[in-house]
């Protein structure tokens, strides 16, 4: 009996995407294993969130193709979209929380809405994602402003996780917060992917996050992956860009177009 | 050259705006139709464009109303109650209740709309909603629209009361006019066509605003500022789309 190992859980294959003539993608190719922790790294404004966006289906690419579970869902519109939308969370970088709704509600948003389950139960899995990162249940009928950042990211870690996806995408998670905080959303984050036995995304260009939360490491630098390999070697990673990016030199191969 | 290079510019603009609307607009009213629905919102939104309004819609009738008389009065010296009450029904349901109501509700709801769903847009919760498998058509678009239409007309139905309400306060009070003989001319001069045209244009109204509303707040960018300009945008567009299908309308159900 022969096994075929089983397809990558994310693939993307040549992508290229390019706003008004400024070619932002040239040519991602990035595989991610099932249970994978990849972080993507690199400089602000180096497409990372135009290649996160790409691989949701918030923006299409130019050309190129992106494959769930070896499914090609560069095209899929409509329903077909939305069955590969349900194996996603993701935690955006400001949260993103809908301020017309309540805490509960927001982290019960998946269930409610998608999975159809009764407003009762569904507040009770509400509650118990958000014991899961840390939140007081008490806080549940607050209204999302009134918190802090550092809640205001659990809460949406609470609403990515709640809906038990198969993948998550983490954007710029420790953004903002200070160091401790970011060091415990990161601590939250392991925690839930392991939980859940998801495959993870992050694009972040905190390397301290990056080394506590990733298995590889990915570096995009100009549209495309310079280097990719698994956390320790990142080091002796042998390219000047990485050396450059992750030592946070100002001299260097990366030019940051500073106004000179 | 250069005046035939921006007319051109101007001319292609009008037309990718025209489309852009246009993929909106079928888009919106495809998702007021395919399930899943969200009567929860829809009723949210009911209330907020139905009973919230009222101050505002209410207000700017009565004190409509009220003119009307005032200047039929002054205008046209003393011809009897019939010809005052006359201009104001008709004034009112045709015309004035419709559009003073829709102009009202379109600085009220239309700023409203676009200024959540643009900020929505730029803290990333529209994204946020596709992440949860929802389209935001659905979410956000279809209930506003819906509720928007549905409560249009029942706005410029208190309007066309009250206004006329306004104009019977001025003739009995100022002017002294009997209230029954007025009352009767009202009734008499109340034609079912002009109170049903100004029913038609609420609800085309209605969906104008939700439309130019949402459609500016959906595509807003660029942080606060751009909200702000979706508001203003939001607006504007609406207040001339509701003026221009006002003629429009007038023109299919008069002008024959």
């Amino acid at each position: 009996m022969t096994t075929t190992p089983p397809p990558a859980k994310i693939e993307t294959r040549d992508l290229h995407k390019a706003f008004g003539g400024k070619q932002v993608l040239r040519g991602v190719n990035l595989t991610i294993q099932p249970g994978e922790s990849l972080a993507v790294i690199g400089a602000s404004g180096t497409g990372k969130s135009v290649l996160i966006k790409n691989i949701i289906g918030l923006m299409h690419p130019d050309s190129g193709s992106v494959l769930i579970d070896g499914q090609d869902v560069t095209a899929l519109t409509g329903r077909d979209r939305e069955q590969v939308t349900r194996k996603f969370g993701m935690l955006f970088q400001g949260a993103a929380l809908f301020d017309s709704l309540p805490v509960w509600e927001n982290v019960a948003f998946g269930l409610i809405q998608v999975q159809r389950m009764a407003r009762q139960d569904a507040r009770e899995k509400a509650i118990e994602a958000m014991i899961q990162v840390g939140l007081e249940p008490d806080i549940a009928e607050r209204s999302p402003a009134e918190l802090s950042g550092g809640m205001q990211k659990r809460v949406g870690l609470a609403r990515a996780i709640a809906t038990k996806p198969e993948i998550m995408f983490f954007d710029e998670p420790t953004t903002g917060l200070d160091p401790i905080m970011g060091s415990v959303i990161d601590n939250l984050i392991i925690k839930s992917v392991r939980e859940l036995g998801a495959t993870a995304l992050s694009i972040t260009h905190d390397m301290a996050s990056a080394r506590r939360i990733a298995d590889n490491i990915a570096m995009i630098y100009d549209g495309i992956i310079v280097w990719h390999g698994p956390v320790d070697a990142i080091d002796d990673s042998g390219s000047d860009v990485v050396d450059q990016f992750i030592n946070g030199r100002s001299h260097g191969p990366i030019d940051m177009l500073v106004a000179s | 050259m250069g005046l035939l290079r921006a007319l051109g510019r101007s001319v292609i603009n009008l037309f990718a705006v025209t489309g852009r609307i246009g993929v909106f607009t079928g888009n919106g009213v495809f998702h007021c139709f395919s399930p899943p629905f969200f009567p929860r919102l829809v009723g949210q939104q009911m209330v907020e464009i139905g009973f919230y309004s009222l101050p505002v819609v209410g207000l700017t009738a009565i004190f409509t109303g009220m003119v009307l008389a005032l200047q039929s009065f002054s205008g046209f010296g003393f011809a009897g109650e019939a010809t005052i009450a006359n201009v104001v029904v008709w004034g009112i349901t045709r015309e004035l209740g419709p559009v003073l109501a829709g102009l009202m509700v379109a600085g009220r709801i239309g700023a409203a709309m676009a200024a959540e769903i643009g900020t929505m847009r730029v803290t990333e919760q529209i994204d946020a909603l596709t992440t949860l498998s929802t389209n935001p058509y659905k979410y956000l678009v279809a209930p506003r629209l819906i509720a928007a239409v549905a409560m249009m007309p029942l706005l410029v139905l208190v309007a066309d009361i009250i206004g006329v309400m306004g104009g019977f306060i001025v003739s009995i009070y100022d002017f002294g006019f009997n209230p029954m003989t007025y009352l009767r001319s009202t009734w008499d001069n109340l034609e079912f066509i002009g109170f049903f045209s100004g029913i038609v244009k609420a609800a085309v109204f209605g969906f104008i605003i939700a439309l130019m509303g949402t459609y500016h707040g959906y595509n807003s960018k660029g942080g606060s500022q751009g909200v702000g300009q979706a508001t203003t945008n939001a607006v504007v567009s609406a207040s001339i789309l509701l003026l221009l299908f006002n003629f429009i309308i007038t023109a299919i159900f008069f002008a024959a």
